[in-house]
């Protein structure tokens, strides 16, 4: 007879006892593990969220700064350059400049040394009748941008027309029906249309765009042109208007120098408020995150001592009952001559029994509540992510230790007891 | 001279009471046990005849006097080193058998290898016992598909399988019928007869008449019959 094989017989015959000490020990290691793997969902899926947000807003500031570095070219910081003596109060009513300008001050622009101008686009613009159309458009004479002398060619931001071919605003070819690669005559010079442009919702609606010269010419304005557009200004100081205007006014004194940006800035604003909002939301996101956090943090610190204690007492009372149940035996047991430290260890390697089978078992039990219930309350996230083999197997270790703890004091007290009081009483 | 198995001189047992005041149980005993002895101490409830075989199985440390067994004190002893000596010297019989109940006839008798060191030929003789007192056929049983007087046999068997010479006896025949306690008095007779020494505590006239030695207890203190 050996003690293990005592320890067996007895575990055998008091099934019962023995059964509610493992699902005490495995209620405490399945809390424990569901616990934690909550937890852990909570973790990881607010670690996907706030990566997934961080990536939305990456992406949609790049959007953004795109979107802002083209809506520069049209309503930018632009600088608007008009020609001498023009009032720029008929700018700001009609939109564009009465007085004209020699065409070589680009060039003459282009020419200096002038570093806080990017793009330099020369214009014709003219509020004028459509005869054939009857109808009043904007004819806008372009050329594309002129390249800086000073600098290596940057992407062009407007594609320039070519000569005898013409771009329509969204009024202009609904209308008639025109379509690209239809032929149309404007003030009696035949154009063919290169491209129609969709509905703006702004005065391009209305604006034709046709080659710098072929404007020149249809205007009666050869070698003139009435502003100039400098387009992505840099300006390092916070006047940068003042700063440009400075550069510019050295090399074309006389000129009228505005800025025409509102709009632009306001977009711009609009843009950067929204890249606020996304850093807001992604710090909303992370404080609701870290709230639910701190909550479930707070149920598991509640939880896990009042489970483990459930456990502890559990395998404590279950420990005594199996004592006081079997006083007489062990008083005969010591009266045989077994050793007190002996019966100390039939009692605990039960309970270090109870507590391996608890832990597996509770093991078991956590790892199937996942799996049951894994989109409904761990987020979808696979079992190996919730469960770590090391937690696993610390927690098969310590169950057992566990287990003796709790049965550590009533099995000292019977491993104690005095056989002759046992057997008087008896 | 043979030497004596058990040796009391000057026995005294006082438990605590309530009061403060300890209640002598056992008062200036004097009793020898020699090889060959069977001895039945009678004697009304409550008189100390239970705390005396306690005492003398070095269970119960007594309040002064001296226990020798096979002139060894086992009080002088530690736990561990007492347990050991008890299970190698002594042998308990109770009136209510006390077999551990989820072990089979053979495993309750090999109990004692738990107790001891290692016996090699336990087994061996704990079957020839058996097979002795006509429990052959129930190694592997529970004690509770056992008769009661199959129950005390195994008891009897177990107390006297560890190789003790030194029997102690509470009631043995207590809760058995005339045929098995006849068989169970034959047994410690003859173990007895063949060196051994036995006390055993009886009310019953019977056993005590199958004793060699009847000794009466009153009062805490020993008297001839």
């Amino acid at each position: 007879m050996t003690v293990c094989q005592l320890v067996t017989r007895e575990l055998a015959y008091r099934k019962w006892n023995f059964l509610l000490a493992i699902l005490a020990v495995a209620m405490a290691a399945t809390t424990y593990l569901l616990t934690s793997a909550l937890l852990k969902s909570t973790d990881l899926t607010t670690a996907a969220l706030v990566s997934r947000k961080v990536l939305d807003t990456e992406r949609a500031m790049l959007r953004l700064e795109d979107e802002m570095r083209k809506s520069m070219k049209g309503l930018g910081f632009n600088i608007y350059i008009f020609p001498e003596n023009q009032d720029l109060g008929e700018v700001y009513d009609k939109g564009f400049a009465s007085k004209t300008m020699p065409e070589t001050y680009v060039e003459k622009l282009a020419n200096s040394s002038i570093i806080t101008v990017n793009h330099l686009l020369p214009a014709l613009t003219q509020k004028l009748t459509w005869p054939e159309q009857k109808r009043s458009i904007i004819l806008i004479g372009i050329r594309g941008e002129v390249p800086l002398a000073h600098r290596n060619p940057l992407e062009p931001l407007i594609d320039p027309v070519a000569s005898g071919q013409i771009v329509l605003g969204c009024e202009l070819h609904q209308g008639p029906g025109f379509k690209p690669g239809d032929k149309l005559s404007l003030m009696g010079r035949e154009f063919t249309i290169a491209k129609c442009h969709p509905e703006r919702g702004s005065k391009d609606d209305i604006t034709a765009w046709v080659n710098l010269s072929d404007a020149q010419q249809l205007l009666g304005k050869q070698g003139l042109i009435n502003e100039i557009q400098a387009l992505e200004c840099n300006c390092v100081t916070i006047d940068r208007l003042a700063e440009v205007r400075k550069d510019l006014l050295a090399i074309l004194p006389g000129t009228r120098v505005i800025e025409i940006g509102s709009q632009a800035l306001a977009r711009a604003e609009a843009r950067l408020h929204a890249g606020a909002t996304a850093t807001q939301e992604l710090a909303s996101v992370k404080a609701q995150r870290s709230e639910l956090r701190v909550q479930r943090e707070t149920l598991a610190a509640l939880l896990l001592p009042l489970i483990a204690l459930m456990g502890l007492l559990a395998v404590i009372v279950l420990t005594l009952l199996n004592v006081r149940e079997r006083l007489a035996e062990i008083g005969v047991f010591l009266a045989l001559g077994i050793h007190s430290t002996t019966l100390l260890a039939v009692f605990l390697i039960k309970a270090v029994v109870s507590g391996v089978l608890g832990g597996v078992l509770g093991a078991a039990l956590a790892l199937l509540g996942i799996a049951v219930c894994r989109e409904r309350l761990f987020d979808g996230h696979a079992i190996a992510a919730l469960l770590d083999p090391s937690e696993l197997a610390w927690l098969l270790v310590s169950m057992p230790v566990f287990a003796a703890s709790a049965a550590w004091v009533p099995s000292f007290w019977a491993s104690r007891r005095d056989p002759a009081e046992v057997l008087r009483h008896d | 001279m043979t030497e004596n198995i058990l040796q009391i001189s000057s026995l005294e047992k006082h438990y605590p009471a309530r009061s403060g005041k300890d209640v002598p149980v056992l008062r200036e005993l004097d009793l020898s046990l020699s090889p060959g002895d069977f001895v039945a101490l009678r004697g009304p409830s409550g008189c100390g005849k239970t705390t005396l075989l306690l005492c003398a199985g070095a269970l119960l440390r007594p309040t002064a006097g001296s226990v020798l067994i096979d002139a060894s004190n086992p009080y002088a002893l530690s736990a561990a080193a007492r347990s050991a000596f008890r299970a190698a010297h002594v042998g308990f019989v109770f009136q209510n058998f006390h077999l551990v109940p989820y072990l089979s006839v053979l495993d309750n008798i090999m109990l004692c290898g738990l107790a001891a060191a290692p016996q090699p030929t336990l087994p061996t003789r704990a079957i020839d016992m058996l097979d002795k007192l006509g429990l052959s056929h129930r190694l592997h049983h529970r004690p509770a598909e056992l008769s009661t007087g199959e129950q005390q046999r195994v008891a009897l068997v177990r107390a006297l399988a560890g190789g003790a010479n030194l029997i102690l006896a509470d009631e043995p025949t207590g809760n058995l019928d005339a045929a098995n306690s006849r068989i169970l008095l034959d047994t410690l007779a003859d173990f007895a007869s063949e060196g051994g020494a036995v006390l055993m505590v009886t009310h019953e006239p019977s056993a005590s008449d199958r004793a060699f030695t009847r000794l009466d207890m009153r009062d805490g203190c020993l008297h001839s019959c």
